[in-house]
């Protein structure tokens, strides 16, 4: 198995948490310096940079949460100059507003380099061609991949996302060995050949990277059957970098975490505290490597396990296990991030008022389906139809406009969503992961 | 002249349509008329009954979500040409129908059309000079 960078992926550990410590406590150094929010922190809770010497401190730190990054929004975090921010990338937000990061030059190489750690890992390289089919633009999936693809000198095709018909086009001619995408994309694109009769034997593909949502084991089992490749995970979110902040090997025993980069914890998400190795909990990161936006234990409220053990592909840097759920009610819908705060704040513009509504997702063929039910109300009711037509539409494209994908409305009769202890069930995930 | 009508929301799906039958015939409502507009995911009902607030009130309590309309109801002459001499009265007088539907009143050679407007009183003032009701 070949691994891009020996020396920080199969470090010593003791080696490693010497390199850990002193990174943190620069990284502690310099956002104490050139972000007034971490200062301010630090002061109530009266720790000063120098009080972080190791790894060992770093539960002293406070969190930071994805709040925090709208409360300061678009670059109140961003410990460098704007001069040195040289690529800014932004999420969808929960109340309009994105989630916006910053990278400076050494930013992108950095993530250049656990984007190459992570395609050497998938054994992608030199002799192959890899079709990326994430989203390029403000999202991290697509740019995130093809810089790192670039660095291990694959040859590169930014497809971008969506245009299935050209994907299978190019996966014919270009003679593609590896695929990009998020896992139920992939999905469709299995069916998509067999429906369209394209003989997989005159397919080149070998592996394929896929993340951005949850998926399953038996999703890979699928995947791996249908499509005749290894399917491997890998995981990333944009505050920390984007794609590459963890990924699996060959051996596929848990997503490799680039932790000379980003420090990993699992905390008990409601009392904070920090769980010992193994433990099922909240995974939070601290990355101690950024300059543009550098972040101290980020809370991701994705739910994994870590585990220290040497891997049997001889990697040494810690592993985390394939994330099972989170802890607060965000959403990934075709691999868009969807709060339920979102759409009720779409309710209460377009319709004036807040209705009751019920999110229901499924997986309908591959593909999630999200449904939005909306409960009639006096205000919303009509007696003609036409008028009811015009508020269903409304609320559909109002939806749509603030989450980018497509859903469905219905107007359901009053008193008819479920409630649970008088409180509104927000969601049903039909899907299975 | 001016009626009330009841128009009620319902679900596409088995056993509304008698659920609100229920709910009214346990108050001893009578329904006069009624007709349902329907969607792919839902229906309008739209009811004439002889005690509509009762009926709004009833409907209410059984979570429906209901509202209340004045609708004009005309008597128009069971015979050939009957109901396009009434429509070309509207036609005439620049009135919009939005819907309507009918049913056979309870005198005899008379039949009974329920016409929403956009301005249902406007539209009675009109209409006063003519002898459809």
């Amino acid at each position: 198995m070949q691994i891009w960078n020996p020396m920080f992926e199969c470090m010593d550990r003791e080696e490693l948490r010497k390199v850990q410590s002193e990174r943190l406590s620069s990284a502690v150094d310099r956002v104490y310096h050139n972000v007034p929010f971490y200062r301010q922190k630090m002061q109530e809770k009266g720790i000063l940079p120098g009080d972080i010497k190791s790894v060992d401190d770093l539960k002293h730190l406070p969190f930071t949460k994805k709040q925090d990054l709208r409360d300061n929004y678009p670059f109140g975090l961003f410990a460098t100059p704007m001069s040195e921010i040289v690529r800014i990338h932004a999420s969808s937000g929960t109340t309009g507003k994105q989630t916006v990061v910053g990278y400076t030059r050494r930013d992108l190489d950095t993530w250049s380099e656990v984007m190459a750690r992570t395609l050497t890992a998938a054994e992608i390289g030199r002799n192959s061609f890899l079709q990326i089919a994430y989203g390029y633009g403000l999202f991290t999936g697509g740019l995130g991949i093809h810089y790192g693809a670039e660095k291990v000198c694959a040859s590169v095709i930014p497809i971008s996302g969506g245009n299935t018909k050209s994907q299978l086009q190019v996966m014919q001619d270009f003679g593609t060995t590896n695929i990009a995408c998020t896992p139920s994309y992939a999905l469709y694109l299995a069916e998509e050949i067999e429906e369209r009769g394209i003989d997989r034997s005159q397919l080149k593909l070998k592996t394929g990277i896929f993340g951005a949502e949850p998926w399953t084991e038996s999703m890979r089992n699928e995947l791996e059957e249908r499509l005749g490749i290894k399917a491997v995970d890998i995981y990333g979110l944009s505050e920390i970098i984007g794609p590459g902040v963890a990924f699996e090997c060959m051996s596929r025993k848990g997503l490799h975490i680039s932790e000379d980069h980003f420090i990993p914890e699992i905390i008990d998400p409601v009392t904070g505290e920090v769980l010992e190795e193994g433990m099922e909990g909240e995974l939070v990161f601290t990355t101690i490597t950024k300059e543009g936006l550098p972040l101290i234990r980020y809370r991701t409220h994705d739910i994994s396990r870590l585990s220290l053990g040497k891997c049997d592909c001889g990697r040494t840097i810690a592993r985390m296990s394939k994330v099972t759920g989170r802890t607060d009610d965000m959403l990934i819908i075709r691999g868009v991030n969807v709060f339920p705060s979102q759409i009720e704040s779409v309710l209460l513009e377009t319709a004036n008022i807040a209705p009751h509504y019920q999110l229901i997702v499924d997986r309908v063929g591959k593909l999630d389906e999200l449904e939005v039910l909306v409960e009639m109300s006096p205000d919303l009711f009509s007696d003609e139809v036409k008028k009811l037509e015009i508020v269903e539409a409304g609320i559909k494209k109002e939806i749509q406009a603030t989450l980018g994908i497509s859903v469905k409305v219905r107007l359901v009769e009053p008193k008819t969503i479920a409630r649970s202890e008088g409180k509104a069930v927000r969601v049903i995930d039909k899907r299975k992961f | 002249m001016l009626v009330k009508q009841i128009s009620v929301f319902i679900e596409n799906k088995a056993g509304r349509l008698a659920d609100v039958a229920t709910c009214l015939a346990n108050e001893g409502i009578d329904t006069r008329a009624l007709s349902l507009a329907d969607t792919t995911n839902f229906g309008v009902l739209r009811l004439i009954v002889d005690q509509p607030e009762k009926a709004l009130e009833v409907l209410k309590a059984c979570n429906f979500a209901v509202s209340i309309t004045d609708v004009i109801s005309v008597l128009v002459p069971d015979v050939p040409g009957g109901l396009a001499e009434v429509l070309k009265i509207f036609n005439e007088r620049n009135l919009d129908i939005e819907y309507m539907y009918a049913f056979i009143g309870k005198e005899s050679g008379k039949a009974i059309v329920i016409l929403r407007v956009d301005k249902p009183e406007e539209a009675i003032e009109k209409l006063k000079d003519t002898n459809i009701f």
